[in-house]
């Protein structure tokens, strides 16, 4: 059994001019001890996505349909309760600004200890030693003193290994990273990379990886889910993702980043701009900036097919080229419901 | 353009210190960009790249007079920047697209008024028809439609917010633009999109750019020389395929293979060189190489003196006391 389900989850936002779909229809499994990258551009729902999983949405925003289930236990419903015993325990998370998500008012070490202190049984002491040995893990130099400073005092790069202690902290299963890296320098990046590589190898967690940066899911990810607008583009093994993609945001994407391939020619970037999520048009979000799309991509969403067992993708050329090559029965409704159920 | 290699820029070392408050009366420098002297042909791009803090933002500004170096001077076709008329004439040939295409509009002024200023401050029109044909002239060339022009910049996406600040930034036909990371606050495709127009107007505009940014793929793409600072001085200057085929300096190496390639399997290969530790504070660099805290080849020669920025082959400049012994 996947540790991690997520089915049909559908989130949105209602706000004055309307509801905003930011999540919509997606499904994932995470395997206990996996790297999953959610790649997607700003607005594409990847971290709404996150937030759904610890349900710490703005108050404006509501899971409106579909199933998260952790270790087989429905998440969606299962109220505040229940949720309080899953954050920080089962599952983590660490955003992308550090400089903003400690609490400047307080020491490091208080606020390392909070985590503890709520989350496990450990008196005070044992609480304070437990988050001097986090930060020595996390590779902080003289931890017994980083824990009485607070962050103003902390580079960026010492402040997201503050951040990582913490929600490692009480040794959950999976470990959300919402752009770790974002904020930080290519050299401070490479160190907070290689650091979760290490850890995750050594605990054995699994981590959701969300990011923007193509090159940060290539050396992270075992698996890849591409968002494009609320919903999956495409998804698998990071492989396939990079040297097989179906979807044409997917090989959009890949093309517009600069390589050595590139070298003295022009880039080929995916024209148009991002759509407004509250005018989602009825077809394939992405329809208005595809090149490729057809009549049908205007008027209905791709459903999701399996390319092979290790990709799926929901994009009408990808069916079309599955009919012509004999993979895929026309009969589309029951493959998608297989496609779905199989990982 | 390329035939000719006619120096149009020479930056002769510039300095730039900030007075830091210490204490209640006392201000230490902080030395943002410490000695550094480059020069930038006609119709090129050079890339400068460094760590946040490194001066690479500093250095295009002040190159710019935007802010008054300390020391140095910069020479602009032959004639140095030194008196207000100088500086006049400088701003018609030299503009700046800047980094946050957010903060960088003015959000109680229209897209066409934002566009027509530099025009009005330059007075570079006789009628206002004149004027307004060129603003629409600049959009055109920017890819922005005429109907934009009345509409304020909260009405815009990232990307086309870009778009007119460069359209501002051609309004008064500049010959040289300072890039200041104009793409790194924009989603991937855009990106694409915004650099693809970077290389159109310099093809149909002759234009030169100092192209500063963190992204060293972007930068490897769009230009023909890189530069590489460290805290406030630059280490490494060569052409772009010789600074990432044959790097010298120590931290163009670490930098170099800290690049996440968007390629797992040259990702998993990769045999990263991970500095240790954070980039010193400016105000307490350290004595000698600055980058010889972090640097695995460092001795104790290194604290001793600044080692000297010299050319060690054609056009590869690098500033490294031990260049020659680790590089065998």
């Amino acid at each position: 059994m996947a540790l991690l389900e997520v089915k049909d989850l559908h989130t949105s936002f209602f706000t004055d001019a309307g509801e905003v779909k930011a999540v919509n229809g997606v499904s994932f499994f995470l395997e206990r001890g996996k790297v999953l990258g959610i790649v997607g551009e700003s607005g594409s729902g990847k971290s709404v996505t996150a937030y759904s999983i610890m349900q710490i949405l703005a108050s404006t925003g509501k899971i409106v349909g579909g199933s998260i289930k952790l270790d087989g236990e429905e998440l969606v419903g299962a109220g505040e309760k229940k949720m309080k015993t899953v954050r920080g325990n089962k599952v983590s998370i660490i955003f992308q600004d550090p400089m903003t998500s400690l609490n400047p008012t307080y020491t490091i070490g208080a606020q390392l200890c909070e985590a503890i202190l709520l989350h496990t049984d450990r008196n005070k002491e044992q609480a304070q030693a437990r988050a001097v040995e986090m930060l020595r893990l996390v590779n902080v130099n003289e931890p017994e003193k980083r824990m009485k400073q607070y962050p103003h005092e902390l580079s960026g790069g010492m402040r997201q290994r503050v951040m990582i202690a913490m929600a490692l902290a009480c040794e959950p299963d999976i470990l959300i990273a919402d752009e770790p890296t974002t904020a930080l320098d290519v050299t401070i990046q490479a160190q907070i990379l290689e650091l979760m590589r290490d850890l995750q190898r050594e605990l054995g967690m699994a981590i959701i990886m969300i990011t923007h940066d193509l090159g940060v899911v290539a050396q992270m990810c075992d698996e890849v889910v591409v968002m494009y607008a609320g919903s999956i583009c495409e998804q698998g093994t990071a492989d396939e993702i990079f040297y097989n993609p179906k979807h044409e945001y997917t090989k959009g994407l890949l093309r517009s980043i600069p390589s050595v391939s590139t070298l003295g020619q022009k880039l080929r970037p995916i024209t148009g701009t991002p759509i407004d999520l509250l005018n989602m048009p009825e077809g394939c979000p992405f329809a208005p900036r595809c090149a490729a799309a057809m009549k049908i991509c205007i008027t209905e969403h791709a459903p999701a097919v399996m390319v092979n067992d290790e990709h799926r993708a929901a994009c009408w050329m990808c069916i079309k080229e599955g009919i012509e090559n004999g993979t895929i029965s026309v009969e589309k409704p029951e493959n998608t419901q297989k496609g779905s159920d199989v990982k | 353009m390329s035939e000719e290699k006619k120096v149009l820029i020479e930056v002769d070392h510039l300095k730039k210190y900030f007075d830091i408050n210490v204490g209640l009366f006392k201000t230490k420098p902080l030395k943002a960009v410490d000695d550094v002297s480059f020069t930038i042909n006609r119709g090129e791009t050079l890339g400068l790249v460094g760590e946040s803090g490194c001066g690479k933002t500093t250095v295009g500004r002040t190159l710019l007079h935007l802010y008054k170096p300390t020391a140095g001077e910069v020479i602009y076709d032959g004639k140095p920047i030194r008196t207000k008329a100088d500086l006049k004439e400088y701003r018609t040939k030299a503009t700046m697209v800047f980094q946050d295409p957010y903060s960088s509009l003015n959000p109680r002024m229209t897209v066409s008024d934002i566009i027509g200023e530099p025009i009005d401050v330059h007075k570079l029109y006789a009628t206002a028809a004149e004027r307004q044909d060129k603003i629409l002239e600049l959009m055109a060339k920017v890819g922005l439609n005429s109907e934009h022009a009345s509409r304020y910049a909260h009405e815009f996406s990232g990307g086309q917010r870009q778009r007119i600040g460069i359209a501002r930034a051609l309004a008064v036909n500049p010959e040289f633009i300072v890039c200041d990371e104009p793409v790194s606050a924009l989603d991937v495709s855009i990106q694409a999109q915004v650099i693809n127009m970077f290389g159109e107007l310099q093809e149909e505009l002759g234009l030169t750019y100092l192209f500063v940014a963190h992204d060293l793929l972007v930068v490897r793409h769009i230009s023909d020389r890189i530069a590489v600072m460290y805290l406030g001085r630059m280490v490494e200057l060569a052409d772009a395929e010789e600074i990432h085929d044959h790097p010298l300096h120590p931290y163009t190496k670490s930098l170099l293979s800290a690049i996440p390639i968007p390629d797992p399997k040259i990702a998993r290969a990769n045999q990263r060189i991970v500095l240790h530790g954070d980039i010193p504070s400016p105000l307490n660099a350290p004595s000698g190489c600055p980058f010889r805290t972090r640097c695995r080849y460092a001795t104790p020669a290194c604290a001793e003196s600044m080692p000297e920025f010299k050319e060690v082959s054609k056009g590869h400049f690098v500033a490294c006391h031990r260049v020659a012994e680790i590089n065998d």
